[in-house]
C-alpha cells in the first residue's frame, strides 16, 4: 500500500488505509477466484494431463525443437538488428543532411517503410522476385541482377537459377525487418541528433569546425548515450517481429515450438505456454539491459537529454509526441 | 521491362481490393473500441492504491507487451478455438473474425495502458496538490484538473498505438482470419504472379488508412497540448 501521495491520491488516512485494505482483500478475492475457474475449466478439459506435459521433461525436446527455434529465431534478430542499425544511421543522417536532394527522398523512403506494415514487406520479399525476376533477366540489367544475387544477396541463402530468383523464408523476414525496423530507428537517430541542445553545435561551428566534425565529434557521441535506451527496446520489437516468419513457415521459435512440436506430442497448448515464457524471457532480459542503460545514462553527468526507453516516437505522418508501439 | 509496371490486373480487380480493405477496416474499427475499453482497464488498475489489482495490471501489460503477436493469434485460433472449443460462431469466418478481434484487442490493449499511464503520469503533482488544497475531493480533482491534462497529453501516444493496430490487423488476419487486405494480396499473389503492381496497389492502400490517421492525431495533439 503506498504511503505517498501520487496524482491521484492523497497520502491515505486512516480511514483510507482501512478502506484500501478491505479493497485488497476484495481484489485477492476475485482474482483468485478467476485464477481457480481457469485452471479448473482447464483441469475439466484434461489439459493437466501428464502425457500432454511430459515431453517437456525430455532434452531431445527441448534440443531439437525449442533450442533450434530460439537459435534460429535470435539468429534472424541478430542479422536484422545489425542490417537495420545499418540502414537507420544512414537514412536517419541522410534525413539530417543540408542538400534537399538527399533529404527528402531519404525523408519519403522512411515514412512509406513505417506507415507499411511488416507482413506486407515480408510478403514483397518471399513471392515477388520469383515473378519480377524473370523479366529482369531478359532486359538490359539481367547481369547486374545476376551479379548481385551471386556476391551479395547469396549471403542470405538467396539463390538465382536461370534468372529464377528464390528467397528463402530467411531473407525475407531479414529484409521486412531490415526496412521496417530500420526506418523507425531512423526517425530515433534523427529524433537524437534533434535532441541535443542547438549550443551544442552552434559551439561547435564557432571553434571552426565544419559540419562533418560537428556531426562526428560533438553532436552524434551525445546523441547515441541519449537514444541507446529507445534503441534497445526498438530491438525488442524486432525479436518479437521475427514471429512474423511463422507465417511464411520460416523455422523460428513459433513454428517449431507451436507447429511442428505439437504436431509430434499434440500439446499446443502447453508448447504454446513455453514458447510464450521463452519470448517473454528474451525480451525481459533485453528490457532489463534497455532499463540499466537508462539508469546509467541519467546518472552520469555527461550527457545532456535523455530518450526515456517508454516512451519514442510518433508513428508515420505524425509531426510529434507519443510512444511508439508495434 | 514494360510489363513489370503492367497495372492492368490490379485495375481490373480494383473491386476486390477495395472489399478487402474494407474487412481491414472492420476488424480495425472493433478492435480499437475493445482494446481502448480493455487498456483502460489495466491502466486503471496500474494506478490504482490497491496493492493486487495495481500487481495484476503490471502483470497483465508486461505479459502482453513482451508475447509476440503472431504466438498470441495462433494461440487464440489453434489453442482456445480449435483445442478448447472455445467458439463465438458455428461460422468458421464469423469466429476467425471474433478470435482476430480478441486477439488483436488483448494485445493492443497493453499499449493502450501504457499511453494512458504515462499520460497520467505527466500531470504534475503539484497539480494534483494544488487541487487537494483548496478543498477539491478526490471525484472533482480528478474529472476537472487531472484527466483534462492527463487526456491531452495522451493523444499523440494512443494515436501511435492506433495505426501500430491497424499495421497488425494483417498479422491476427493472416492467422487466424483470412479475409482481410493482407489476405486478398496473397491470394491474387497465387491466382495472377506475384507482381509488383499488385504490392504497389496494396501498399498505396496501407499508406491511406496509416497516414492520414497519423496526420490528424498529429494535428490533433498538437492543437490540444497543454501549455506548460
Amino acid at each position: 500500500m503506498s504511503r505517498e501521495a501520487t496524482v491521484l491520491f492523497d497520502a491515505p488516512g486512516p480511514r483510507a488505509r482501512r478502506r484500501n485494505l478491505v479493497l485488497t482483500v476484495i481484489a485477492a478475492l476475485v482474482i483468485l477466484g478467476i485464477i481457480a475457474w481457469i485452471v479448473y475449466a482447464l483441469a475439466d478439459k484434461g489439459q493437466f494431463d501428464k502425457v500432454l506435459w511430459h515431453p517437456f521433461t525430455q532434452w531431445d525436446v527441448w534440443r531439437t525443437y525449442f533450442i533450434q527455434g530460439t537459435i534460429n529465431t535470435l539468429k534472424a534478430a541478430a542479422v536484422g538488428t545489425v542490417l537495420a542499425l545499418v540502414f537507420g544511421a544512414i537514412f536517419g543522417l541522410a534525413r539530417l543532411s543540408d542538400h534537399w536532394w538527399i533529404r527528402v527522398p531519404a525523408g519519403a523512403v522512411v515514412e512509406f517503410f513505417r506507415a507499411m506494415p511488416l507482413l506486407i514487406l515480408i510478403f514483397l520479399a518471399f513471392f515477388v522476385p520469383a515473378t519480377v525476376s524473370p523479366i529482369i533477366a531478359d532486359g538490359p540489367l539481367g547481369n547486374f541482377q545476376r551479379v548481385m544475387v551471386e556476391n551479395v544477396f547469396s549471403i542470405f541463402g538467396v539463390t538465382i537459377n536461370n534468372g529464377t530468383v528464390t528467397v528463402p523464408a530467411f531473407a525475407a523476414v531479414v529484409f521486412g525487418l531490415t526496412l521496417y525496423n530500420g526506418s523507425v530507428l531512423a526517425e530515433i537517430v534523427r529524433a537524437g541528433v534533434q535532441s541535443i541542445p542547438r549550443g551544442q553545435s552552434e559551439a561547435a561551428f564557432a571553434l571552426g569546425m565544419r559540419k562533418n566534425s560537428v556531426m562526428r565529434l560533438v553532436l552524434l557521441p551525445q546523441a547515441v548515450t541519449a537514444m541507446l535506451p529507445v534503441i534497445v527496446s526498438q530491438i525488442v520489437v524486432l525479436l518479437k517481429d521475427t514471429s512474423l516468419g511463422f507465417i511464411i513457415g520460416y523455422e523460428d521459435l513459433t513454428s517449431y515450438g507451436f507447429k511442428i512440436e505439437p504436431a509430434n506430442f499434440s500439446n499446443l497448448l502447453q508448447a504454446a505456454i513455453v514458447c510464450a515464457v521463452i519470448y517473454i524471457t528474451i525480451n525481459l532480459i533485453v528490457s532489463r539491459i534497455a532499463t540499466m542503460l537508462e539508469a546509467r545514462i541519467s546518472r552520469s553527468k555527461k550527457s545532456i537529454t535523455t530518450m526515456s526507453a517508454g516512451s519514442s516516437l510518433p508513428a508515420a505522418g505524425m509531426a510529434s509526441g507519443g510512444a511508439d508501439a508495434a | 521491362m514494360g510489363q513489370l509496371f503492367d497495372f492492368t490486373e490490379v485495375i481490373k480487380n480494383l473491386d476486390k481490393i477495395a472489399i478487402s480493405f474494407w474487412a481491414t477496416i472492420r476488424l480495425a474499427a472493433v478492435t480499437a473500441v475493445l482494446s481502448m475499453i480493455l487498456g483502460t482497464v489495466w491502466a486503471s488498475f496500474r494506478v490504482s492504491p490497491t496493492p493486487v489489482l495495481r500487481g495484476v495490471g503490471t502483470f497483465v501489460v508486461n505479459l502482453l507487451r513482451n508475447t509476440p503477436l503472431t504466438l498470441l493469434a495462433a494461440f487464440c485460433i489453434s489453442a482456445l478455438s480449435d483445442i478448447l472449443k472455445l467458439h463465438f460462431s458455428e461460422t468458421p469466418t464469423v469466429n476467425g473474425y471474433w478470435w482476430a478481434v480478441t486477439a488483436l484487442s488483448v494485445y493492443t490493449s497493453a499499449f493502450v495502458a501504457e499511453a494512458l499511464r504515462s499520460g497520467i503520469n505527466t500531470v504534475p503533482l503539484g497539480q494534483a496538490e494544488a487541487a487537494r488544497s483548496i478543498g477539491l475531493t478526490f471525484t472533482q480533482s480528478l474529472r476537472m484538473i487531472i484527466l483534462p491534462q492527463a487526456i491531452r497529453s495522451v493523444i499523440g501516444p494512443l494515436g501511435s498505438v492506433l495505426i501500430a493496430m491497424i499495421k497488425n490487423t494483417t498479422v491476427v488476419a493472416a492467422v487466424a482470419y483470412g479475409v482481410d487486405a493482407v489476405s486478398e494480396m496473397k491470394q491474387l499473389f497465387f491466382d495472377l504472379g506475384a507482381t509488383l503492381p499488385m504490392f504497389i496497389g496494396f501498399a498505396i492502400g496501407y499508406l491511406v488508412l496509416t497516414l492520414p490517421t497519423g496526420f490528424f492525431f498529429g494535428w490533433l495533439s498538437k492543437r490540444m497540448a497543454v501549455a506548460r
